[in-house]
């Protein structure tokens, strides 16, 4: 399971980003974004994700995160600037399940590879 | 041809205002097997006739968006021109062996899938397109799907309207209080697209969301 740091997440562009996930959950990795995506991101990682689905290799991915939230100035609040991405939690389909999710807490079950 | 453009959308804006009627793209995004095409469906058919598609308990029926333009709603005295858009199921995965579940053969299960995954890329694409979202969930399924975060994140995030509708209250394991209380920020109205059931106070909501 790799943590990414919010720090490491910030100096990366939304394509690159998504290219480390994908590669990372594509070898089995499980992957926690300390600040996870934007929602254009989220949207972009699930179409990148559909060209990779191959039959037998890579179903597809799991993916948690919790609803935005809007946050800080007004100013940024009305240029739409003030929603962030929150942890999210991304694996492959066969190995990463989502057994709960609420408002506030998020529970997985992870199986371990042959 | 800038000023004739100008003129073109000033005259519109100004017929609008006289007769009241406005026009909106909307799509109808959700999970597969969410009743989007079965809602589609009934609004086609009860304001302008015929269908959008067929509908399966098969996941991934609608794997290409179709649009049905200028379905005319009326609600309280007021009239909006809607072009349809029923999009493909949204997934984050796509296997399928869930496919021949279902009794498809391996040929067959294979190739729903690749027509899936570019369902869902239709899909996405679409959200670029379009003036407001109808978000169909399952009223019988947990509401917290990434897929419906995600969709609801990026309408926030382009400031585009937005409506839950909370499908299948016919059944009774249904539960759209779950849903209100999700997603509680944004307008949501419970219906059962199958039976009609609560499809009046949709369009009042249509009309008064994206109006």
């Amino acid at each position: 399971m790799d943590l990414i740091s919010a720090e490491k997440l910030e100096k990366m562009t939304s394509m690159e980003k998504i290219r480390l996930i994908l590669d990372k959950v594509k070898t089995g990795k499980i992957v926690v974004l300390e600040n996870g995506l934007s929602p254009d991101e989220e949207v972009r990682l699930i179409e990148i994700t559909m060209t990779e689905i191959r039959v037998d290799e890579f179903s597809g991915i799991e993916i948690e995160s919790y609803p935005v939230k809007k946050e800080g100035s007004f100013l940024n609040k009305l240029l739409g600037k003030a929603i962030k991405g929150r942890m999210t939690v991304i694996g492959p389909a066969n190995q990463l399940r989502t057994i709960e999710k609420d408002q506030f807490q998020i529970s997985t079950k992870v199986s371990v590879g042959d | 041809m800038g000023v004739f453009s100008s003129f073109k959308i000033g005259f519109g804006s100004w017929i609008h205002r006289i007769f009241g009627k406005k026009r909106a793209k909307i799509g109808l995004y959700g999970p597969p097997n969410a009743g989007k095409t079965t809602l589609a469906n009934k609004i086609v058919k009860d304001w302008s006739g015929g269908t959008v598609g067929t509908v399966s308990a098969i996941p991934h029926e609608t794997r290409r968006a179709v649009r049905k333009e200028g379905v005319e709603v009326r609600s309280n005295g007021s009239s909006l021109q809607l072009d349809i858009v029923d999009t493909p199921g949204m997934a984050t995965k796509i296997d399928f062996k869930e496919f021949m579940a279902h009794g498809m053969s391996e040929p067959e299960a294979k190739k729903r899938a690749k027509e899936a995954t570019e369902g869902v890329i239709e899909a996405v694409k679409w959200l670029d397109d379009l003036d407001g979202i109808l978000l169909v969930m399952d009223a019988t399924e947990d509401p917290y799907t990434q897929v419906n975060v995600t969709v609801i994140g990026n309408m926030e995030a382009r400031r585009l309207p937005l409506l839950i509708v909370a499908n299948k209250i016919d059944l009774p394991e249904a539960s759209p209080s779950r849903i209100k209380a999700a997603f509680p920020q944004h307008a949501m109205v419970a219906v059962s697209a199958l039976e009609g059931k609560n499809i009046d106070e949709l369009y009042q909501a249509i009309a008064a969301n994206f109006g």
